[in-house]
């Protein structure tokens, strides 16, 4: 790892989604939730989802704690993936994975916009699963059944 | 005594990593091993190899003498009335799961109660848990204050005549606290409890006397006092480990096997199914003896220098709190909490500048809790750490600050 490296881990895009969280918080029910954590480390992420009548993302919320990287990737994910059919968002978070992965390049760039920013932790295996945290749970939360919190 | 001359002694700390020369921080998760105790694994294998125990051959008779010889120098270590006293285990973690199993299930009821404490590592907490699921006994635990020390007034309250055992930790792997063992076994005793301390952060850094403490247990690794991996030991009061009964079955501990039953053989073998770690034993030894060279007392001395240089260098730094105690003797590491970025976050930032530290939970997730921190960094020193080493880290964490802030 050098310095390089790692300030293109820590991009100041990246460090202002860690310190200014977008689409921060809860929302009511009814809504889509899942909670994601990596035990290893202790990091967790919360997603709420609010779906319209097309399948599209409606509104997306999330909380959550850890380290700048997993608090940052899902900030931005956030922002990428509002107003996204929930098969647009799955494609995402696929192509989002390549990147962070090293793993070939993803079908549609474009898409990804700033989420591309964070190809610096390909550098860093161990902080594979702070980036992929917050997709995880959104995931989780789109195969959730529709039903609301309890 | 030339500290910065003990660095010789270690091969792996003559590296650089990511370009910087390495600085070692993480002894309290396992420290480094002098050429002494390399040296000895491999005479061991080139020379003695063979197992251990009833065979006649030559290799046989030295490879169980240097075992035996080790088990003695284990005893003369911690001041055990006996070499007898010692079982070899894997570890801390093994020998706790060897009281709370052999002694535990035959000595535990419903009624009863385990009392432990808040800062307990998980291998000093999970066992007890499965105990009391097993035995009906209950597990209550010692607060924590504020401070890092102790609540001595909750622990007098909750020393009742239910307590059968009580299980603490010597030093907090979290806070660094020393905890008064000593005293706590006495009244814990005075009650008739059986008492077990987990010394796997005070061995072979602070001189350690079981008879001295007076508790019935101590556990303790090899692996964070210079010796290999995969060796550890329990130390047991004698009285206790003959009316205890085994509790893994196999070769080397019994008398006379017959297809339906079987006679134990006397402790330690008891308590030492199956072909030990002889190489790790032999390399325990080696360790306790370059230990006992450079004396327990000046490395003891040497530990609190570098964790009060560590206090003062790193409580300087804006937006950085240090959990455990602040002030008087205190265990050879720091853990903290920065205001400006996560544990891994820090330790991803110090690992680029060649600097080892571990970050999160340190296997003590309830403690975490209890401070309200998602986990903590932490800085832990042994003998072959420099004040110029935490200097350097008070430097890159000072840059760690700014980038982050």
């Amino acid at each position: 790892m050098s310095p390089e490296e790692l300030r293109d881990l820590y991009q100041s895009v990246i460090l202002d989604h860690s310190r200014k969280p977008r689409n921060h918080g809860e929302i009511q029910p009814p809504c889509l939730h899942a909670h994601g954590d990596n035990p290893s480390c202790g990091d967790e992420i919360d997603v709420w989802v609010k779906l319209d009548d097309q399948n599209h993302i409606a509104d997306i919320k999330f909380t959550g704690q850890g380290c700048a990287i997993s608090q940052a990737s899902a900030s931005m994910m956030t922002v990428k993936v509002k107003g996204q059919s929930t098969t647009a968002a799955a494609a995402m978070r696929e192509d989002f994975r390549r990147v962070v992965m090293g793993d070939g390049k993803p079908q549609d760039e474009d898409a990804l916009g700033e989420l591309t920013l964070l190809e610096g932790v390909q550098k860093f295996p161990q902080r594979v699963k702070c980036a992929m945290l917050g997709w995880r749970a959104l995931e989780q939360a789109l195969e959730a059944p529709a039903a609301p919190l309890a | 005594m030339d500290w910065p001359r003990i660095r010789d002694d270690f091969p792996i700390l003559q590296q650089e990593v990511n370009g910087h020369p390495l600085i070692y921080l993480d002894s309290a998760a396992s420290s480094q091993k002098p050429r002494s105790v390399i040296q000895a694994l491999t005479h061991y294998y080139e020379r003695d190899n063979a197992n251990v125990h009833r065979a006649l051959h030559a290799l046989s008779m030295r490879a169980t003498d240097g075992f035996e010889a080790a088990r003695r120098t284990v005893a003369r270590f911690i001041s055990a009335s006996s070499e007898n006293e010692i079982i070899f285990t894997r570890g801390t973690t093994e020998g706790v799961n060897l009281i709370a199993n052999a002694w535990g299930n035959a000595n535990l009821k419903p009624g009863d109660v385990i009392l432990s404490t808040g800062m307990e590592h998980h291998s000093d907490l999970v066992p007890w848990q499965l105990a009391a699921q097993r035995t009906g006994a209950t597990l209550k635990h010692i607060p924590v204050l504020d401070d890092g020390t102790l609540d001595i007034e909750a622990f007098e309250k909750l020393l009742t005549p239910e307590v059968k055992l009580l299980a603490i930790v010597h030093i907090s792997n979290s806070l660094g606290t020393i905890n008064p063992v000593r005293e706590m076994c006495a009244k814990a005793k005075a009650l008739g409890a059986t008492t077990f301390v987990d010394a796997a952060q005070s061995a072979g850094h602070i001189p350690l006397r079981v008879q001295d403490i007076g508790c019935d247990f101590l556990a303790f690794s090899g692996h964070k006092i210079c010796a290999p991996t995969g060796i550890g030991v329990l130390y047991g009061r004698m009285a206790l480990l003959e009316a205890m009964p085994p509790w893994h079955g196999g070769g080397e501990m019994i008398l006379t096997v017959t297809l339906d039953s079987c006679t134990y053989k006397a402790p330690p073998a008891r308590f030492e199914a199956g072909t030990p770690d002889i190489a790790g034993a032999i390399g325990l030894a080696a360790a306790i003896d370059y230990l006992e060279a450079i004396g327990l007392e000046n490395i003891e001395q040497h530990g609190l220098q570098l964790a009060s240089h560590a206090l003062e260098k790193l409580g300087s730094i804006e937006g950085l709190r240090i959990l455990g105690p602040t002030t008087g003797p205190r265990g050879s590491l720091v853990a903290f909490h920065c205001d400006f970025a996560h544990p891994h976050d820090i330790v991803e930032w110090a690992n680029t500048y060649g600097i080892a530290m571990r970050g999160g939970h340190h296997c003590t997730q309830p403690l975490m809790k209890r401070f309200k921190v998602p986990g903590t960094t932490r800085a832990s020193f042994y003998l072959y750490n420099t004040t110029q080493e935490i200097d350097r880290l008070a430097e890159v964490l000072e840059s760690a600050r700014k980038f982050f802030s």
